[in-house]
């Protein structure tokens, strides 16, 4: 049996070819360093099967003369499923391609945002920009209407939970109309141009 | 008993497929479709149990598929680990399959997706999982893992939105990258052994040089590693898991990354027991709980934050992994069965978490403990089981694993339990985080309209909005969910049970006679 250098060659500068478009940003390439991969790892299975050259079944009878059929099946299995996965590939790029017309990987908003943040609790709110009946003792469980509230009117937001509670009271046509906006937005817009000042302390703050 | 055995080992590959067939020809009766998926999932669940049932009671059993002698043919093999996944496995999609009909009769119908194509993709995807758990063959696992990746592509970009895409790419480069690695070393593996059934292999590689039985195990443990999102190997997770839809992203991160943690366990056991990569393993588990616990509590994103915990736990199972003891592979073996059932049920209850609330970001949500008080419930309880305090599964998982740490001794397994205790600490101020903001403290006012309009783009309107808030969750995800918190509190109820289960496959694999018995019969074919 004498091993052969060209397969190995081709082997290594598939697989060399291929990790170098694969790391482009460009979607096109990354495809194509994906088929040229697929391809490298086929001749790789290919090249285990024993010497080049020769029948994979026949002669039945003297296994010396016969090349190993396995890895042949093992590379029909692969090519068939590189195939059907870079149709998929190509369809997602083409989707890319309709959606932001640009087929280069985007950043991840969310990742950069979280990196990007200075400290990490800036997200607590200041009490001073919350609704006033929602400036209560604590915890969600215990806010109870605030002095602001004229009304004194039970602020709970409704519950709307399977089989538990109230679904709903929506009647927000008060002054307290900020603490059911969540459950009315009209009332919400009309809310929060009232509620000016707070708004401007926020926009700052980000 | 033993035909039985045989009969029923091929269903749970087979079952999912000829369902996934017929929910395609069903496809436009869309409540035929929904009954054909949760009739076929709770037929291939009863099979699974009816085979824990036997498989502990007997041990491992192979099957011939298509009656092939055993070199020659693909062997399916039961034993008390694969046995164990299946259960689980299923119980899982099932459960996340009632969610997502839920989610789909409430959202209207297809609303999300152009075609019926959920549910066939679904179906392809459990028989992926199955065919990976019973493959006795190495080309075959590589087949099964193919299933249910192409499955798992086409759920993750499920409707084509821009975010979805974007998610979808990447997640589909790396596992690729990963799928091709894994084809390379059944090519090197073949070409060293000239075979790649795995009773066989457990023999052969025995007699190769320890260089190349190296390079081998450890081309096996990288292709594994992507899969399993095991640190250096899981920035692609937390990319791209957090925008699929909220059933979507349940299943995926309950299931996906624990046949990676399967796949490792076999190569670890089965084909490679020298623990030649011990140590390796051993500083990987630590950098994946303990990095990954650091992008979690750096998180405000629920799902973000549920995904960075997911990568830091797999180092909890890759830790008992590493050890190399039967103490070691039961506590993992235990671990993965509690943590594919917890980070679903928290994916779950994060899913209603945005229906209710509008959003998963925590700078926006608030006041949920006061308006969903069960909701509360559903999000707490698994919260606090992840964080690992006693008396849930977490607790026994956790003491499980450090308690074998301990006993191994040594510098490295010491380190380690620090490292456990460490995460588990700060697992618990990651999941207190959440619930402190999202469900603790009261609502603000100024984010409510942008919330809405971040949860149905489309149906920006007034009207739809106010429909939105008076909307109560679906009867049918709650449901779900808390079937899912009751499962979780029941893997704590028996843990004992499971335990002693997780501890007899334990046993099995480093014995490793019963798998090569069960393929070879008496005589070892070399």
């Amino acid at each position: 049996m004498t091993p052969t250098v060209v397969l190995p060659i081709i082997i290594a500068g598939l697989y060399a070819a291929g990790v170098y478009l694969l790391l482009d940003r460009s979607l096109t390439r990354v495809l194509l360093g994906f088929l040229l991969l697929g391809n490298a790892t086929n001749v790789l299975l290919l090249s285990a099967g024993g010497v080049a050259g020769l029948a994979p079944i026949l002669p039945v009878d003297d296994e010396s003369a016969i090349n190993d059929p396995l890895p042949q099946a093992l590379v029909l299995t692969a090519i068939v499923i590189t195939f059907g996965i870079s149709a998929f590939v190509l369809a997602m790029i083409y989707r890319s391609w309709r959606l932001v017309r640009d087929e280069v990987v985007q950043d991840d908003a969310e990742d950069l945002r979280v990196a990007t943040r200075e400290e990490i609790d800036a997200d607590e709110r200041d009490p001073e920009e919350m609704d006033p009946a929602d400036r209560g003792p604590g915890d969600g469980f215990t806010v109870e209407a605030g002095p602001h509230h004229p009304d004194g009117r039970d602020t709970d937001t409704p519950s709307d939970d399977v089989g538990l509670g109230l679904a709903g009271a929506v009647e927000a046509e008060n002054e307290s109309a900020e603490a059911r906006a969540v459950a009315d937005p009209g009332q919400l817009r009309a809310g929060s141009q009232r509620d000016e000042p707070a708004h401007h302390r926020r926009e700052e703050e980000h | 008993m033993d035909d039985l055995i045989r009969v029923l080992t091929p269903l749970p590959v087979l079952l999912p497929l000829l369902g996934a067939a017929g929910a395609l020809l069903v496809g436009r009766h869309p409540r035929l479709q929904r009954t054909l998926s949760i009739v076929v999932l709770t037929g291939v669940l009863a099979v699974s149990i009816s085979l824990l049932v036997l498989a502990d009671d007997q041990g491992a059993t192979s099957v011939s598929v298509g009656g092939w002698p055993v070199p020659l043919g693909i062997v399916l093999v039961v034993d008390r680990l694969s046995a164990l996944m299946l259960v689980v496995a299923n119980t899982v999609t099932l459960g996340v399959l009632v969610f997502a009909v839920g989610q789909g009769v409430a959202d209207g119908e297809e609303t999300d997706t152009p075609l019926s194509i959920f549910h066939p993709t679904y179906l392809i995807l459990v028989a992926g999982v199955s065919n990976a758990f019973l493959a006795g063959d190495l080309f075959n696992l590589y087949v099964g893992f193919e299933v249910l990746l192409a499955a798992s592509y086409v759920l993750l970009t499920l409707g084509g939105t821009a975010g979805r895409i974007r998610a979808g790419i990447t997640y589909v480069v790396v596992s690729l990258m990963s799928s091709l690695v894994f084809l390379a070393a059944i090519g090197l593996v073949y070409a060293a052994t000239g075979t790649v059934n795995m009773a066989q292999l457990a023999v052969r590689l025995g007699e190769l040089p320890a260089g190349t039985q190296l390079l081998l195990q450890s081309m096996l443990l990288v292709a594994f590693g992507i899969k399993a999102a095991v640190f250096p190997l899981s920035a692609w997770l937390p990319d791209s898991y957090p925008t699929a839809p909220a059933p979507v992203t349940a299943v995926f991160a309950g299931l996906l990354t624990k046949v990676g943690v399967y796949a490792i366990i076999r190569t670890n056991t089965l084909l490679f027991p020298s623990g030649a990569l011990d140590d390796v393993l051993l500083w990987a588990a630590l950098a994946t709980m303990v990095i990954g616990i650091l992008g979690a509590v750096a998180q405000t994103d629920v799902k973000r934050m549920l995904s960075f915990t997911l990568v830091s736990h797999i180092g909890y199972m890759v830790f008992g992994v590493a050890l190399g003891t039967t103490a070691g592979f039961a506590g993992a073996i235990f671990y993965v069965v509690h943590h594919i059932a917890i980070q679903t049920t928290l994916f779950l209850a994060t899913g209603l978490v945005e229906r209710r609330g509008g959003t998963t970001n925590t700078e926006k949500l608030g006041g949920l403990a006061k308006a969903s008080p069960l909701l509360a419930i559903l999000f707490f309880v698994p919260a606090m089981n992840l964080a690992g305090i006693p008396p849930l599964s977490g607790f026994i998982g956790k003491l499980g694993l450090i308690e074998a740490g301990v006993a191994m001794g040594g510098v490295g397994p010491y380190v380690l339990v620090g490292g456990a205790v460490v995460t588990s600490l700060l697992t618990l101020v990651a999941t207190a985080r959440v619930w402190g903001r999202a469900f603790w403290r009261p609502r603000s006012v100024d984010t409510a309209e942008e919330d809405v309009a971040a949860v149905r783009p489309a149906a920006g309107t007034a009207t739809t909005t106010a429909q939105l808030q008076e909307t109560r969750l679906p009867r049918t995800m709650v449901a779900a969910t808390a079937g899912f918190v009751a499962v979780t509190l029941a893997i704590t109820v028996f843990g004992g049970v499971l335990y002693g289960v997780a501890d007899r496959a334990a046993v099995d694999l480093l014995d490793r006679t019963p798998y090569l018995e069960s393929v070879f019969g008496d005589q070892v074919i070399r």
